[in-house]
């Protein structure tokens, strides 16, 4: 996702009814039946030629799922959903199987240009040096329209592709690898994924290699009535590296949509993983209508010695957010992050934070988390940090602190703690403050205007996740959450 | 045309039914220093927020012009690009926000309401460690948050480093005094000083005569009850430090 600044500079002046990647594209789709049954599942798997134990691996989570029951112990409120009320399966008709750029529907390539991801690979060398290339998988609706660089990655050795892709051409890492991480059995909206999820990324690092570039996958929901159930499964294996970036966005529309994906992440000995996350799906209009209920499961496994995962979120869209990326220290001497930045404006509802599990010795995690509400929105950080018998030396540190911008919004913070081990130490501090109208007044005295200050204010007290945060996304992600926040005084 | 002129402003709590200006009359020349003195709770402080926009008070009569435009219609902002500064009696702490940035923020705010361009960093860099070192600003202090860990007399020397930079026509010192000792009091009094032209103006509020053996004031202005009660050359000042106000608010009275 090159830089999107002058798209984003036109926005600066709206409000928060008028989301700046709501528009939809006219495309024509093939649509599977409505609702959820077995032959749904069938059908999704039929139409992507899975492999048999595909299938059954499937229909196991589907019906495992019509046993479970929705969890109700996230803080955040809305309808009863009806599941067969939406459509499973959409993708460009068009679009079958595309082998190159030029098969694509210009309508897409239109699409993700608008959006600020040009796919064609001429149009991003042009502007971007080469330390700076970002490979992009493309996820419309229920399917990947492209992957780009991908010849350049296999040089290194680098497996880059769609999920649905990687099935054919890499079966063996598939099937060792998905729901290693997130089981079938794992939670409702997981389970659900496993049995219809569509589409997603797949990357693998081979043992060594350092991938040389930032890759990245673009989520895009255009059909209306459609849920977007997305899987991504990374592999960083022994000593190797990989930094991954993954941005989202829908059209406003009245009704909300589903989007339930899952993301696994398997880190071997001395190998990182770093995933950011700059989540900006459509969050509703102001009055709470229409808007993306994001109900995700991401977790890593720091499956090896002294491996490393480090989760990075920014997340300012979605009507619900329903999230907690974590990270299973299971390698002795492993590593977890959690960097979030959690902004809720209008009638949002964040439910949002980490579990770090710590299971093999001397292993560490740090938790910094930065939520920030204003309009009437609520904004919850939910915890977890714990250290089994054998996690001696555990440690981790937790530091959350919450912001909050006028009177009718609400911050909330929950941090669990268990520890086995006496030889752990966990640290926890937690603040909640208010921008005040001194310091508003303060600001606006000097010459900042009100939406200048409450931006300036906000920086200052995300700048510390922000840098965590690749370059090239931070000056973006610096003007989302300022977007994000523009109506929320006054 | 005066710099500023005040025409029986009226103010009281917006929330409250608490009037604090009553009528209030108030002239500043271009090029003139003039003190406001006055017991605690008469209205200096309200006074000084009323001319730079706050909302916890409503304007119920009178006008206040500056340059002959009346600004008490236009947000903070507005009015601060049209050359107001309010040096704050307890200037405000904004953690995780750097100095260099907030000062950087400031000054481009300011400058884009002017229809100038952003100034270039290596020129903004520059202005800034010059003053700053004139003010015994160090480049630590330069590197902290916004008023941050500040002792009280660093808060008021960082607020004439903002009015060195923004360079406002007129500029409202609200007890910039108080807190200082002599060294801080004469640093601030020079950068007060250094900066006095022909075509700029100050108000100076203070309850001590000893900030005015330091910035010579052209007139003083006593206010009391939400007035300007009496209005006099540099010996009224003087004369209340020895009298006190009991005498003359009485007379007023
Ligand atoms: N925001 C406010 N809320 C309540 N009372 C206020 C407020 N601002 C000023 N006042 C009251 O108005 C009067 C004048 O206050 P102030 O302007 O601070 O006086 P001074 O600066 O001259 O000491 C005092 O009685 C003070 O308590
Ligand atoms: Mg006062």
């Amino acid at each position: 996702m090159p830089a999107v600044q002058e798209t984003v500079e036109q926005v600066r002046a709206i409000d928060i009814d008028q989301y700046k990647y709501g528009f939809s594209t006219d495309i024509e789709m093939e649509l599977a039946p409505k609702g959820l049954s077995e032959d749904i599942v069938r059908y999704i798997s039929a139409r992507k030629n899975e492999p048999a134990w595909m299938l059954e691996w499937r229909l196991d989570a589907y019906r495992r799922w019509l046993t479970m029951r929705e969890p109700d112990w996230a803080r955040v409120d809305y309808p009863q959903i009806d599941f067969q009320d939406m459509y499973y399966y959409a993708a460009p008709k068009s679009n079958a199987a595309p082998k190159s750029l030029d098969e694509i529907d210009p309508a897409i390539l239109e699409t993700y240009k608008k959006l600020g991801i040009p796919l064609r690979e001429q149009e991003i060398l042009a502007g971007v040096a080469p330390e700076n290339r970002i490979a992009v998988d493309a996820v419309f609706d229920s399917v990947s329209v492209v992957t780009t660089f991908k010849e350049e990655l296999k040089k290194s050795g680098v497996i880059f592709s769609s999920i649905s892709e990687a099935l054919h051409e890499h079966p063996e890492l598939v099937k060792k690898y998905i729901g290693s991480v997130v089981p079938t059995t794992d939670n409702y909206y997981a389970t659900l994924n496993a049995a219809v999820f569509s589409d997603g990324s797949f990357v693998y690092i081979p043992p060594g290699v350092r991938c040389p570039m930032e890759l990245s996958t673009y989520f895009r929901i255009n059909e209306q009535k459609t849920g977007q159930f997305e899987r991504t499964l990374i592999i960083a294996d022994k000593g190797s590296y990989v930094s991954y970036l993954e941005g989202c966005t829908a059209p406003m529309r009245d009704e909300n949509q589903l989007h339930a994906a899952v993301v696994e992440l398997i880190a071997h000995d001395d190998a990182e993983i770093k995933y950011s996350t700059v989540q900006n799906w459509y969050p509703g209009d102001s009055q709470g209508k229409g808007g993306i209920y994001n109900f995700v499961t991401k977790r890593g496994d720091c499956r090896g010695a002294r491996s490393k995962i480090s989760w990075t979120q920014v997340e300012t869209g979605s009507a619900i957010t329903w999230k907690y990326p974590s990270c299973i220290l299971r390698g002795d001497d492993s590593q977890g992050e959690f960097y979030s930045i959690a902004v809720s404006n209008g009638a949002q509802q964040v439910d949002s934070g980490t579990k770090m599990i710590h299971l093999g010795k001397n292993t560490r995690s740090r938790i910094i988390s930065k939520g920030i509400s204003a309009g009437r929105s609520q904004n919850t950080y939910r915890g977890l940090v714990s250290a089994h018998r054998r996690a001696t030396n555990a440690k981790n540190f937790t530091n959350c602190d919450s912001l909050l911008i006028g009177n009718a919004c609400g911050a909330h913070t929950v941090p669990y703690i268990e520890s086995k081990t006496a030889s752990a130490v966990f640290e926890h501090e937690a603040t909640t403050s208010k921008v005040s109208e001194d310091q508003m007044f303060y600001c606006m005295q000097r010459g900042l205007t009100q939406e200048e200050a409450i931006a300036l204010i906000v920086n200052g007290f995300v700048k510390d996740v922000l840098q965590q945060l690749p370059m090239e996304f931070m000056v973006e992600a610096q003007k989302l959450i300022a977007i994000s926040l523009e109506g929320s005084v006054g | 045309m005066s710099l500023l002129e005040i025409k029986n402003l009226t103010a009281k709590l917006a929330d409250e039914d608490k009037q604090i200006l009553n009528g209030l009359n108030l002239t500043v020349e271009k090029g003139q220093v003039a003190a406001i003195m006055g017991p605690n709770g008469s209205g200096k402080s309200t006074l000084s927020y009323v001319l730079a926009g706050r909302e916890d008070y409503e304007v119920t009569d009178g006008e206040a012009l500056l340059d002959g435009e009346n600004i008490l219609e236009l947000s903070p902002d507005e009015r601060a690009a049209k050359g107001l500064f309010l040096a704050f009696q307890y200037p405000i702490e904004i953690p995780g926000v750097g100095q260099m940035t907030f000062l950087k923020a400031a000054v481009n705010a300011q400058r884009r309401k002017n229809g100038l361009d952003d100034m270039p960093t290596p020129e903004f860099m520059k202005l800034v460690n010059g003053r700053a070192k004139e003010l015994g600003i160090s480049p630590d202090m330069l590197r902290r948050s916004v008023n941050v860990g500040f002792s009280g007399g660093e808060k008021k020397r960082n607020e004439i480093l903002q009015m060195a930079l923004l360079q406002p026509k007129l500029a409202i010192l609200d007890e910039t005094d108080s807190g200082l000792d002599i060294d801080a009091l004469k640093i601030v009094a020079d950068g007060v000083n250094a900066m006095r032209s022909p075509d700029r103006g100050f108000v100076v509020i203070t309850h001590y005569q000893r900030l005015l053996d330091y910035i010579k004031p052209d007139v003083v202005h006593v206010l009391s009850a939400g007035r300007i009660i009496k209005t006099g050359g540099p010996d009224l000042a003087l004369e209340l430090e020895a009298k006190g106000y009991a005498d003359i608010v009485g007379k007023a009275a």
